[in-house]
């Protein structure tokens, strides 16, 4: 059976990956909306934190004998820690300047994490294996569906709107949302906004590290990994704009499946149909496609 | 023209004594907003359940009173006593938890969340006296019950208001610090307030207001503090109005 | 006049300085310090802060190159032409990003040059992976041969000071006080009735051709063009250059690009007697790990060093004028106006 010539295995086999890879971009871009709502940062070094999740998984596997599913955990815990570390030694103190003070600390700390990174394991990825359960392929009649890429996008599902559910649906989000707007009115009531930044910070990270590990079976476990996705990531949060959670979600799965689609028929310009979207958007929807300016 | 006022030395030495009912005691407030030296050497009193206006004019300082008193402020030096305990170098939260309200000019609803969203945000800080339930509070405020599931941008300017002060009285705050309730709201709300303002009274809570309506102020204050250029200047009993309408008269040009 | 002297010491300097450091290195220091100085027109004077120069230094070094290469044209139009191709990618990268404020501003910028870099890792005229190699020097006004070293140092020389000039020129006029106006209080600027759009976009198109200017000349001193110079790397590096040397001064660039250049340049060299001394042998690869100390930099100056060092120093000056102005004339405390 053939689509636009193409058999509909291939052509839905690169939707899968373009699903796959838009599950990333979700994941980034939520953690980095989340992150700027608050912070008033962009987190630069979130693709780099992204990197370090998949390195950690790399390491545990290779080094210490721990496995996927125990990294799954694992990765985003130390991340998320070491997160918390960032943001009580350096971010705190740029909170009353300027935001593009946030964005060039980050920067710097990606160049250093990067490129220490480098030094130790050159520019070269290295593979991961896809863990024993999620091996193999399912068989749906119309394609064969690998299991470990199904299960990426149902984890990166069920963990975007489980986010979303709880910022917007709990208490603790509405304090997230109302410190977004005024935290010194939020902190006035009582609640250790400080403490709410802090742990803000550590969970958008963790979340890299989460999307990390899920990737690291998919994609080549490099050092570049991280600052390549990050420009898309940004092309994306540009796109989608950083007010809406759900769009940022939908912005990122939607780019992936472009992205995807875009491989299929146009390979030259897969590496850039994000930012073509980009230049379009920004030409006939300047405000972004769910633009709630802040 | 200006006496500032002074603490006898006799006062000071039963200060402990006085200590025990004092909602707030600040001394020699200094704050500044940045480089800006904003408060030169406050020095003001409330006892629990007095109600305390602080009267001036634009810019004389009173809002960043009340902002240095919850530590929004650049900086703060001297003293500040809630119920005994020193507060000048806490961070705000911990200050809002022993049990202190604010109610800014801006009034602070978030536009994100919904009018019972933002009733349930702030937390219970002081269970002593107990905080008003959602209930209570519906009772006392029925236009909010009606707009519970409203975004709070959808809220007229008095009901916004009101939900200001409902946010509050829901964290079993005692002390109150409302800064221009009044400010551009129809007569017929204002007077709400001022009864509102009175029962709050009536059960026990202490309130310093900010207010440029002289005439909501006058008859809920039971003493009053004139502001200007960032200090104390006047202070009388509500008892002395009359003696001092004069001397208001030119502070304020009212 | 303490300021004439001020210069002509400078451009003294300058003269003798092939006595000091090889006029190649001088040449680099040179066209940094031009990049550098373009890039802080747009971010310490109108505001906004691009994350995507590397675009215009990159494709104008390409531009130029290939020119110079494949057309033989003479010195002045290849290097007319890499800052027209800087000019028009600043055309139209400055037409998309400026429809959005702030943060998104940047993070379009870094964007668009990042598919520009896709393009050139792409294309076939830019050798991919390799880029232009042998891009000759040419010929000034096809007469003057460029293959001397100091000829083509002072021939550098002579256009980078123009192009200062040119720059000191922009920010004191009427138009550069609109861009500071714009960027202090934006919705001031158009309740005063400026397109403030326009005056964006005209300041954007100028630091990019000048960039397209610093880059063209680069590639045609050094000889060769690669990707480095369209990475999103380099867009950084001239970030750090201007916050190094002070943002919104106008010497601060200068100042930072000449010690980012002279450090990548010794970067080995203090990496070894930093092992040697320290014992540590790990820091006899700082050589090789450029981006290390970049971002150790980065994380530095946005902690410490905010002013930048020409920063710094003026607001040490400034200290220094004002307690002598308060010596003079003691305040008196009613003279306080409060707000």
């Amino acid at each position: 059976m053939e689509i636009f010539g193409l058999p509909i295995q291939a052509l839905m086999s690169q939707l899968l990956l373009g699903l796959v890879n838009g599950s990333f971009y979700a994941m980034l871009s939520l953690g980095l909306a989340v992150i700027f709502g608050l912070l008033n940062v962009i987190n630069f070094a979130h693709g780099t934190l992204y990197m370090l999740g998949a390195f950690l998984a790399w390491t545990g596997l290779n080094y210490l004998g721990i496995g996927y599913w125990w990294m799954l955990v694992l990765a985003p815990v130390v991340v998320g820690l070491f997160g918390v570390l960032i943001e009580k030694t350096m971010l705190r103190w740029l909170y009353k300047l300027d935001h593009l003070y946030g964005l060039l600390l980050t920067f710097g700390l990606t160049l250093m994490i990067e490129g220490l990174f480098r030094s130790v394991f050159g520019v070269s990825g290295q593979p991961y294996p896809v863990p024993d359960a999620l091996d193999g392929v399912t068989n749906l009649g119309f394609m064969m569906l690998p299991n470990y890429r199904a299960w990426v996008v149902a984890a990166s599902l069920v963990i975007c709107f489980s986010t979303w559910f709880v910022i917007e649906k709990t208490r603790l989000g509405s304090s997230l949302r109302a410190g977004t707007e005024n935290p010194k009115m939020v902190e006035a009531f009582g609640i250790n906004v400080p403490l709410m930044v802090t742990a803000t910070y550590g969970f958008g990270v963790a979340l890299a590290a989460i999307a990390g590990v899920l990737a690291a079976p998919v994609i080549q476990v490099s050092p570049l990994m991280g600052s390549n996705v990050i420009i898309v990531v940004f092309a994306v949060v540009v796109i989608g704009g950083m007010g809406s959670i759900l769009g940022s979600i939908l912005t990122g799965l939607g780019l992936g499946v472009i992205e995807g689609l875009t491989r299929v028929f146009y390979p030259e310009l897969s590496a850039t149909v994000v930012f073509i979207v980009m230049a379009i958007v920004l030409i006939v929807r300047p405000a972004g496609l769910f633009g709630k300016e802040k | 023209m200006s006496s500032v006022q002074e603490r006898p030395v006799a006062a000071r030495i039963h200060e402990d004594v006085r200590a025990a009912d004092e909602a707030l005691s600040i001394t020699s407030l200094h704050a500044w907003y940045g480089e800006s030296h904003i408060l030169h050497d406050v020095n003001l009193t409330v006892k629990r359940g007095e109600v305390v206006t602080l009267l001036g004019r634009n810019g004389a300082g009173r809002t960043t009173t009340l902002r240095a008193i919850m530590g929004l402020v650049g900086t703060r030096r001297g003293s500040i006593r809630i119920d005994g305990e020193e507060t000048v170098s806490l961070p705000t939260y911990r200050i809002a938890r022993r049990g202190v309200g604010y109610c800014p000019e801006e009034r602070g609803i978030f536009s994100s969340l919904t009018t019972e969203e933002n009733l349930l945000l702030p937390p219970v800080v002081s269970t002593k006296h107990g905080s008003m339930s959602l209930d209570e509070i519906y009772a006392m405020f029925p236009n909010l019950a009606e707009r519970r599931h409203s975004q709070g941008t959808r809220l007229s300017g008095g009901e916004q208001q009101m939900l200001a002060v409902a946010r509050i009285l829901r964290t079993g705050a005692r002390l109150l610090l409302l800064d221009e309730i009044s400010e551009g709201l129809a007569p017929v709300i204002v007077q709400a307030l001022a009864r509102m303002i009175t029962m709050l009274k009536a059960r026990g809570y202490t309130i310093v207001m900010v207010e440029q309506n002289f005439r909501f102020a006058a008859p809920l204050a039971d003493r009053f503090y004139v502001m200007e250029h960032g200090q104390i200047v006047e202070s009388f009993a509500a008892a002395e109005l009359d003696s001092k309408a004069q001397t208001l008269n030119e502070l304020l040009s009212i | 006049m303490k300021k004439r002297w001020g210069y002509c010491l400078l451009l003294a300097a300058a003269c003798v300085a092939p006595t000091v450091l090889y006029p190649v290195l001088l040449m680099k220091i040179l066209c940094f310090a031009l990049f550098a100085c373009s890039f802080n027109l747009l971010v310490g004077y109108a505001g906004l802060l691009s994350f995507g120069h590397a675009a215009f230094f990159g494709a104008a070094g390409y531009v130029a190159g290939y020119a110079l290469k494949s057309w033989g044209v003479s010195t002045e139009a290849g290097l007319a032409l890499g800052t027209l191709a800087g000019a028009l990618i600043g055309l139209v990268m400055g037409a998309l990003a400026i429809r959005r404020q702030g943060i998104y501003f940047t993070m379009i910028t870094l964007a668009l040059a990042q598919m520009l870099y896709f393009v050139f890792l792409q294309a076939p005229f830019a050798g991919g992976e390799d880029g232009l190699q042998g891009i000759p020097r040419g010929r000034l006004f096809g007469l003057v041969d460029l293959s001397n070293d100091l000829v083509l140092y002072f021939v550098i020389l002579a256009i980078s000071v123009g192009a200062f000039a040119l720059i000191m020129r922009t920010i004191h006029s009427p138009f550069g006080e609109v861009l500071c106006a714009i960027r202090e209080n934006e919705p001031r600027a158009i309740s005063l009735g400026y397109q403030v759009d326009r005056y964006k976009m005209l300041a954007f198109v100028l630091s990019a051709a000048l960039s397209g200017l610093a880059g063209a000349m680069k590639a045609m001193v050094l000889g060769f063009e690669t990707l480095t110079d369209a990475h999103w790397s380099m867009s950084g590096l001239v970030v750090l250059m201007t916050l190094v040397g002070g943002l919104g001064t106008l010497f601060g660039p200068i100042v930072g690009a000449l010690i980012i250049v002279l450090l990548e340049d010794k970067l080995g060299d203090i990496g070894n007697w930093l092992a040697s001394v320290t014992g540590v042998n790990w820091f006899g690869t700082l050589g090789d790990s450029v981006t290390i100390v970049t971002g150790f930099i980065f994380i530095v100056c946005v902690l410490a060093l905010r002013k930048g060092i020409v920063g710094e120093i003026l607001a040490l000056f400034k200290r220094i004028e004002t307690a002598r102005q308060r010596e003079k004339f003691p305040r008196r405390r009613s003279d306080h106006a409060h707000q």
